[in-house]
């Protein structure tokens, strides 16, 4: 319990009281600082349509892993963890070698705001498939075949019968990927190019605060990540007590 | 919750169903499905990942051998594995405690401490290398100045990258422990209690034995966080050459210096640590759950 304090919730307190130690006028025009407004902007949004794009190709990717049998499947299912595993500074070069100025198939986005895009789709590829794969599993084909005999099409049945049970879960995986795009920082170090306005995100904006010596820019913005990162934990738990409460 | 993230789970089919054929017709559906997920799966994972590993070799084993004769970089390759040892023992004692505090007691605020787990997974390494030097920096930190008294520098030196892995590594083995104790329940443990075995006997002979494959997954997760840990080490270590400078911290460092082969090995050094490490995850967890 102190090691929990002394490593976590201290150093995180810390973070607040610098925050606001400079008072709140202080606090509100170092975050609506046109550099780093925009760069908060460009976050949020990058993850909120990184989030969408997760939402859709989770539950597919999913649904071919759990549904569908063929060769080369165990591939996949590697494939998946290898964005969690990989450090993300090598995720980023990984990127920038097939994405970057000599890519072998002529897309060049490096230093672009698709790259930022692309890297958070990268990191956060394996949240949402890991949350509904096993709800997926546990699903009762029963229930569907009930649907078909009954004369639901797959689209209903689809539409009817398997989304709602996995709503929960794909919300839960959304809410994670959206967190962890917003407080992505190292494979963006070397993909994005941090062109301030245009690719710089709310972590390199921090960083370069850091550098600066200017602790408290960098807390006020490490702050806004800080709610950021606890309204997610908030809505995973809310989530977590439905499912638990409809058993 | 992390646990549900990087579990592979295994393709084997449940018995009964394996006994049936598959009911599943296949439609052009099946086939159009199977072809989004494996393009998608190609473009974004796959074919970046395997260009490294052309890169890596596009000259043969020099550039990896360079690399290990270069006494720098030995020094980042072994700090790495240093502060990742470190890192997967405390989390280890420490996450057996907190599993065995979260399971087995109630407490006020039990609630909280098990969402406040979730943290380190969800905030930016960047902010979690600032909220350590705020507390333990030399000169203003909270705590700092005091430790620097005693003749401990954190910040900018072994045991602030040590701190700052241990913080992000976290949940990791936490999430993995829960789940187990949770399933073992306390009726060995009272039937050793009533023949006479103490705390530590306990523990000993029926706990751990009972989680060892948990750790061991929670052990393999945690390592392949803490050698790749980038962010909150570049904040806390201050990336002295030959001092401070881990293997992810080298990555950037060489690849910024145009040094693009090495800084491709370093990389293709580290992601073969953490795929292997998915590997051994994939292999041996179906023992666990038959």
């Amino acid at each position: 319990m102190i090691w929990f304090s002394a490593l976590v919730l201290i150093p995180l307190a810390a973070v607040v009281v610098t925050a606001i130690d400079g008072g709140w006028d202080v606090f509100w025009s170092t975050i609506t600082n046109g550099q780093t407004a925009a760069a908060i902007k460009l976050t949020v949004f990058t993850a909120a349509g990184v989030t969408a794009v997760n939402v859709v190709m989770g539950p597919l990717i999913a649904w071919v892993l759990v549904r569908d049998r063929f060769w080369g499947k165990s591939v996949l299912e590697v494939l998946i963890d290898i964005p969690f595993a990989l450090p993300t500074i090598v995720a980023g070069l990984v990127l920038l070698s097939l994405y970057g100025t000599d890519s072998p198939i002529g897309i060049d986005i490096a230093n672009q705001r698709p790259a930022v895009f692309l890297a958070f789709l990268f990191v956060t590829l394996p949240f949402v498939v890991r949350m509904v794969q096993p709800v997926l599993e546990e699903l009762d084909r029963d229930v569907e075949e009930a649907a078909a005999s009954l004369g639901a099409s797959r689209f209903t049945t689809f539409r009817r019968i398997i989304l709602p049970s996995l709503t929960p879960a794909i919300t839960a995986g959304a809410a994670l990927s959206f967190a962890r795009g917003v407080s992505e920082y190292g494979s963006l170090v070397l993909l994005s190019g941090n062109l301030p306005f245009k690719t710089e995100v709310t972590s390199v904006r921090i960083l370069s605060s850091i550098e600066n010596d200017n602790v408290a820019a960098a807390a006020a913005v490490a702050t806004v990540l800080l709610v950021i990162s606890l309204v997610v934990i908030v809505v995973l738990d809310l989530i977590q007590r439905r499912v638990a409460a409809r058993g | 919750m992390a646990d549900t993230l990087v579990h592979p789970t295994v393709e084997e089919p449940p018995v009964e169903e394996r006994r049936r054929p598959p009911r599943v017709r296949k439609t052009p559906v099946t086939y159009l499905l199977r072809f989004i997920v494996t393009a998608y799966l190609f473009f974004l994972v796959a074919w970046p990942v395997s260009l490294v590993v052309t890169h890596t070799f596009s000259d043969g084993l020099g550039s990896i051998r360079s690399l290990l004769e270069d006494p720098d970089m030995v020094v980042a390759l072994q700090l790495s594995a240093y502060v990742a040892v470190w890192s997967v023992l405390i989390n280890t004692v420490f996450g057996v405690g907190m599993s065995l505090l979260l399971v087995r007691y109630e407490f006020p605020g039990k609630r909280l401490l098990n969402s406040l787990l979730d943290i380190p997974l969800s905030v930016s390494p960047i902010v979690v290398g600032l909220a350590l030097v705020l507390v333990y920096g030399g000169r203003n930190g909270w705590l700092g100045p005091t430790l620097a008294g005693w003749g401990l520098d954190v910040i900018f030196s072994t045991p602030g990258i040590i701190m700052a892995t241990t913080f992000v590594a976290l949940p990791l083995m936490i999430r993995e422990l829960v789940p187990v104790l949770e399933e073992i329940g306390i009726e060995q443990e009272q039937a050793a209690e009533s023949l006479g075995a103490n705390g530590l006997q306990r523990f000993w002979r029926i706990t751990l034995p009972s989680i060892k494959w948990g750790i061991t997954y929670g052990v393999v997760l945690t390592l392949a966080r803490s050698l790749g840990e980038f962010g909150a080490v570049k904040v806390v270590s201050g990336n002295v050459l030959g001092q401070t400078r881990t293997a992810t911290l080298a990555v950037e460092e060489k690849y910024l210096n145009f040094d693009q082969q090495g800084a491709y090995a370093t990389a293709f050094l580290l992601a073969m640590v953490s795929v292997a490490c998915i590997v051994v995850v994939a292999i041996i967890r179906p023992k666990n759950h038959p």
